[in-house]
């Protein structure tokens, strides 16, 4: 598809992204590219066992391996803190220390166990192979309903029933709502476990500093600063000291929203050893060491009257949250209750969330987090209404949504702005339901079965206020930095509290200072991720970037403006509200020749001399904007699917998505979003899962089992965009980054329930489950 | 995915190669394109002491009419085997299955000769040999011998190809009413099952891949079939077929796929 190149680049430009020519042409820097002196390498010794004691472990022969400078256990090095969660929703999560490296049991296998140190990375590997760890083996847990059995073996001792937590939100009159109701649907949904897998596995390089004790760290990371702090608490070193380094960072999708062991490890490695440590991720051992994603069950219920118009909802989540809890482990589900409700006015609510210890990899936020799982749960919940009041799921859909904005949920969260009607109108527009018979009948002719699925989402995003974040029991908040400075020269740096990993916001943030500076955008420099030259900005994660980064830079941004207006008014001898800013330059309203540019008055602010009255030299501000609630994006995606009888292989042939993420900066990027999110859910919606046999095994060690499709796997999309502006910053803007991926699941399921019949099939539809499905109790 | 140390060595001639394979026994590998067994290796499945790389012989690559028979070198790419006219006119389900390899990227690397050797349970060339009754011609410290696809395959990633032998030339007949059905669950992945029908005067030969340590010769299929019975024939397809099932797919699942893919193999193959 051709984009349109503007030759202006400021807000709603489709500028080519700055990024692409290192990126594309192999002159980025990542995280292995990193090479210091001395530097030796780490391998990680992980548990094969899914529960287990350590009964002993004997590093004799690895030790003697030639090249091979240590081995650690967690006998050998010294943590003040285990691995960190800031996240506790009700207060009373349970949340089991976690050492980075294992002490005396470990809970999943791929937990950390020792590590080799060596000069390069082949001896260390081998050398791990030599590390003779012995096991007691203990009975596994795997799922949340062997879990939650009587008498199910314990993931930690000390909690009996192995629930991390347990959070609620009903309102007072559910039952009778569902007592006087005339149609109530149920629906159970499992929203399978994922993985997020980046393109580049994660990776640390920690050199600690012995003469200074300085610690710099360079981590494949969306979370600079967090890593920062909690590499100073775990490893015991003052956060002045320690400088975090995200180097162009590889994808993420929310794997690398974390603080792991691994960057603690080898943090303390390196002081133990007194070398620079390297620690870059194995393929396969990613999907053992990185978190997981969804891993949750929904339990709908919705009581409705005959004309399909909702009177409560009841929803019981059930969350698997892995043996530990990551950064964010009990925030993921509650997210999921935040929504629950999607765009709908329900006036009774019973929501609740069940947290499960299991012996598995911890889950955490992948893409969507929480949202995704939540669409899907209520709008393949809507489909079974539409089936059972007998109307179509467009029209159950209008009899429902929530059309006055703000609109506060039933879950304490108001949502900003929206017109759900303006996008499902758009859909039907532009997706053809009217041909959609005679294309089934065509598809017939073939053999092939032709079904129509659509999902009307409405997420929760731009994280956050940091009012809220407190009040649901997060540890940091959820505002943003940025430093916006003019140079003496007239051009510009940007330092971004944000933590690009593929967004492009070298892009967006030089879009924006264009349209808010005049300073073209080829002038602007972005910097992101050193937390040596950033002021604290929390990252990027949660679609936040462009709603409260994008807004942070934009109010620096504005700073700098009002500044220099009265240094230009100095030097024109007029008053600052005489001047008009256009272009770049302030003039005197109504004498258009008298002019100064923004580069002339940075030199002069640069020079110090001659400055207005109680105004200081430089044009360098910084702002922290924390922003006053989230955003609310909103869309419907529409999805044609074929499947073939005989086999159950599934094909989408359409996938039209419209979504409405508020003003716009950079249409192509966001374009590109859509189909990076509805691509995301493609996979899992057919082809992605995690299995675990009953062990605790993973029997998707590698991409040959874990399917991440590939380009011919996957359907063309369509995109399409209303805007509706948000009033929750001055941009209007609201993200896009998670919405496709939180849209498409319901709408894929969707029309292959609708191809096919069966009321539900679980994902991924690989073709032998969708055979399975539509031949249930036939002969297999 | 870090391989253990291993030997390389990259011999000019044939006769060098087999000198190395006899010196160094099963602690040898022959390296071809590579792309099965870097993989092992990288997983440490495949721990070889040395890695005698083909590629600086002459003479092992390319595809020759020689008369009823298509003879291609056993380092032959998958995507020149896909792209040749010679082929693709005389043997139209080989040219289809090679096309079929992984993806573009293993196609461009991974060879005719190298995958037949390695015998990988999902791989279609197996199949397509087998259902061709093409040969292999292989080299050894006795010299050139030819074996038969009916006696190549004798076990999961086992051939009759000795450890001091190299395939150095693979021969199918020209043979056009054949064809190869494959079902993947991606693009590029292993066939869960697939079916390479041959139809050779009035008898069919059908070899089923995915289905067992070694290709499938649907036997009872082969007997029904007439000449115009895809659908009954095809019913008896998996008969005698035990499939294994993993995450791929259920035993049941796979019997089911053999039976369909037998069916549109043969009908493909009639319509040729």
């Amino acid at each position: 598809m051709a984009v349109a190149v503007d030759t202006t680049r400021g807000m709603g430009a489709s500028a080519l992204r700055k990024e692409d020519g290192e990126l594309l042409t192999g002159q980025a820097r990542f995280i292995d590219d990193i090479k210091l002196p001395g530097m030796a390498h780490m391998v990680v010794v992980r548990s094969p066992f899914a529960h287990a004691t350590i009964t002993g472990i004997d590093s004799t022969a690895a030790r003697r391996l030639a090249g091979v400078s240590a081995v650690y256990t967690a006998d050998d090095l010294e943590f003040a803190a285990g691995v960190p969660c800031a996240s506790n929703p009700t207060g009373q999560v349970r949340q089991p220390e976690r050492p980075p490296l294992a002490k005396g049991k470990v809970r999943h296998a791929g937990e950390p166990v020792a590590i080799v140190l060596a000069a390069d990375r082949y001896v260390a590997r081998d050398a791990a192979d030599l590390v003779q760890v012995s096991y007691d083996v203990l009975p596994a847990v795997i799922g949340v309903d062997a879990a939650l059995a009587s008498g199910a073996p314990l993931v930690h001792d000390q909690y009996p029933d192995n629930v991390c937590v347990v959070i609620e939100n009903v309102t007072d009159g559910v039952e009778e709502a569902f007592a006087a109701a005339d149609v109530v649907v149920k629906q159970t949904l499992h929203n399978q476990r994922t993985i997020p897998g980046a393109i580049e596995p994660r990776g640390v390089v920690a050199h600690w500093i012995g003469s200074s004790d300085e610690l710099m760290v360079h981590s494949s990371t969306q979370i600079p600063h967090f890593v920062r702090t909690f590499l100073a608490i775990c490893c015991n070193v003052s956060e002045a000291k320690v400088r975090v380094i995200a180097p162009d960072v590889g994808g993420g999708f929310g794997g690398k929203l974390n603080c792991y062991a691994e960057e603690f490890i080898a943090a303390a490695a390196s002081k133990q050893l007194g070398a620079p440590v390297k620690w870059i991720e194995e393929r396969s051992e990613s999907l053992v060491a990185t978190i997981h994603g969804r891993a949750q069950d929904a339990h709908m219920e919705i009581a409705a009257d005959g004309e399909g118009k909702i009177l409560a909802l009841r929803a019981h989540y059930i969350q698997d949250v892995g043996s530990y809890l990551q950064l964010l482990t009990p925030s993921i589900a509650h997210l999921t209750l935040f929504i629950a409700e999607g765009c709908y006015d329900i006036p009774q609510v019973d929501l609740k969330v069940t947290e499960v210890f299991t012996n598995t990899v911890p889950t955490d936020a992948c893409r969507g987090a929480g949202r995704p799982e939540a669409t899907h749960a209520i709008e393949r919940t809507m489909d079974a209404l539409a089936a059972e009041v007998g109307i179509s799921r467009e029209e159950v859909r209008r009899r429902n949504f929530v059309r006055e904005f703000p609109h506060p949920t039933n879950t304490g969260i108001t949502y900003d702005s929206g017109d759900y009607d303006k996008t499902l109108d758009r859909a039907l527009e532009v997706s053809d339901p009217a041909g959609f018979e005679a294309r089934r009948a065509e598809a017939k002719s073939r053999g092939r079965l032709l079904g129509r699925g659509l999902s009307t989402y409405v997420e929760i995003c731009g994280l956050a206020p940091s009012a809220v974040t407190h009040a649901i029991g997060l540890t940091p908040g959820g505002w943003e930095s940025a430093t916006v400075r003019i140079h003496p020269t007239g051009k510009v740096t940007v330092i971004t509290g944000t933590a690009p990993h593929g967004q492009g916001h070298a892009t967006s943030w030089s879009q924006i200072i264009e349209s808010e500076l005049g300073i073209p955008f080829d002038d602007v420099e972005v910097i992101h991720g050193d937390t040596a030259f950033a002021p604290y900005g929390l990252g990027t994660y949660g679609s936040r970037s462009v709603a409260v980064g994008g807004t942070a830079i934009h109010k620096a941004a504005g700073r700098v403006r009002d500044k220099a207006r009265q240094v230009a008014a100095h030097m024109m001898e007029a008053s600052p509200d005489d001047l008009e800013f256009q272009d770049g330059a302030f003039r005197v309203k109504g004498s258009p020749d008298r002019s100064t540019g923004m580069g002339e008055v940075a030199f002069r602010a640069w020079q110090g001399f001659d400055l207005p009255e109680g105004v200081d030299p430089g044009l360098d501000e910084t702002v922290f904007f924390d922003p006053p609630n989230f955003t609310f994006p909103f869309g419907c995606h529409i999805c044609e699917a074929e499947v073939e009888p005989d086999t159950g292989r599934v094909e989408i042939t359409r996938y039209v998505a419209v979504d409405d993420c508020g003003n716009v900066v950079n249409p192509a990027i966001v374009d590109g979003q859509v189909h990076g999110g509805v691509i995301h859910s493609v996979g899992q919606a057919l082809y992605e899962g995690v299995i675990y046999d009953e062990d605790g095994q993973l029997l998707t060690s590698s991409f040959v089992d874990y399917l991440i499709p590939g380009a011919p796997d996957v359907p063309s999309v369509e995109t399409y965009r209303t805007e509706t502006p948000s009033p929750t910053n001055p941009l209007g803007v609201k993200g896009i980054g998670e919405a496709g991926t939180i849209a498409a699941t319901a709408a894929i399921v969707g029309a292959v329930c609708d191809a096919t019949g069966v009321r539900d099939i679980d994902m991924p539809l690989q073709p032998e489950r969708v055979w399975r499905a539509m031949n249930e109790g036939g002969a297999a | 995915m870090i391989p253990a140390a291993f030997d390389y060595e990259r011999p000019g001639t044939l006769a060098d190669a087999v000198g190395l394979l006899q010196r160094h026994g099963d602690g040898a590998k022959l390296l071809a394109g590579g792309h099965s067994l870097l993989p092992m290796m990288k997983l440490r499945l495949a721990v070889p002491e040395l890695l005698i790389d083909l590629s600086a012989i002459d003479g092992l690559t390319g595809v020759r009419d020689a008369g009823s028979q298509i003879a291609i070198g056993a380092l032959t790419t998958h995507r020149d085997v896909h792209s040749s006219d010679v082929v693709a006119n005389g043997c139209p389900m080989l040219a289809e299955a090679a096309g079929m390899i992984g993806d573009l990227q293993v196609r461009n690397r991974g060879t005719i000769g190298g995958s037949l050797a390695h015998a990988e349970p999902h791989a279609d060339l197996p199949a397509v040999l087998v259902a061709l009754e093409g040969e292999v011609e292989v080299e050894g410290p006795a010299g050139k011998r030819t074996i038969a696809a009916s006696d190549l395959f004798v076990d999961y990633l086992t051939t009759a190809i000795s450890a001091d032998e190299i395939i150095t030339e693979v021969r199918v007949p020209k043979l056009r009413r054949a064809a190869y059905v494959k079902f993947s669950r991606r693009m590029q992945d292993w066939a869960v099952v697939g079916v390479a029908a041959a139809l050779d005067g009035g008898s069919a030969r059908i070899a089923i891949t995915g289905c067992g340590a070694t290709p499938f010769r649907a036997r009872a299929a082969e007997a029904a079939w007439t000449g115009s019975n895809a659908a009954e024939a095809s019913a008896l397809a998996a008969d005698g077929l035990e499939p294994p099932g993993d995450t791929a797919a259920s035993p049941d699942y796979r019997r089911h796929l053999a039976r369909v893919l037998t069916g549109r193999a043969l009908e493909a193959a009639a319509g040729r």
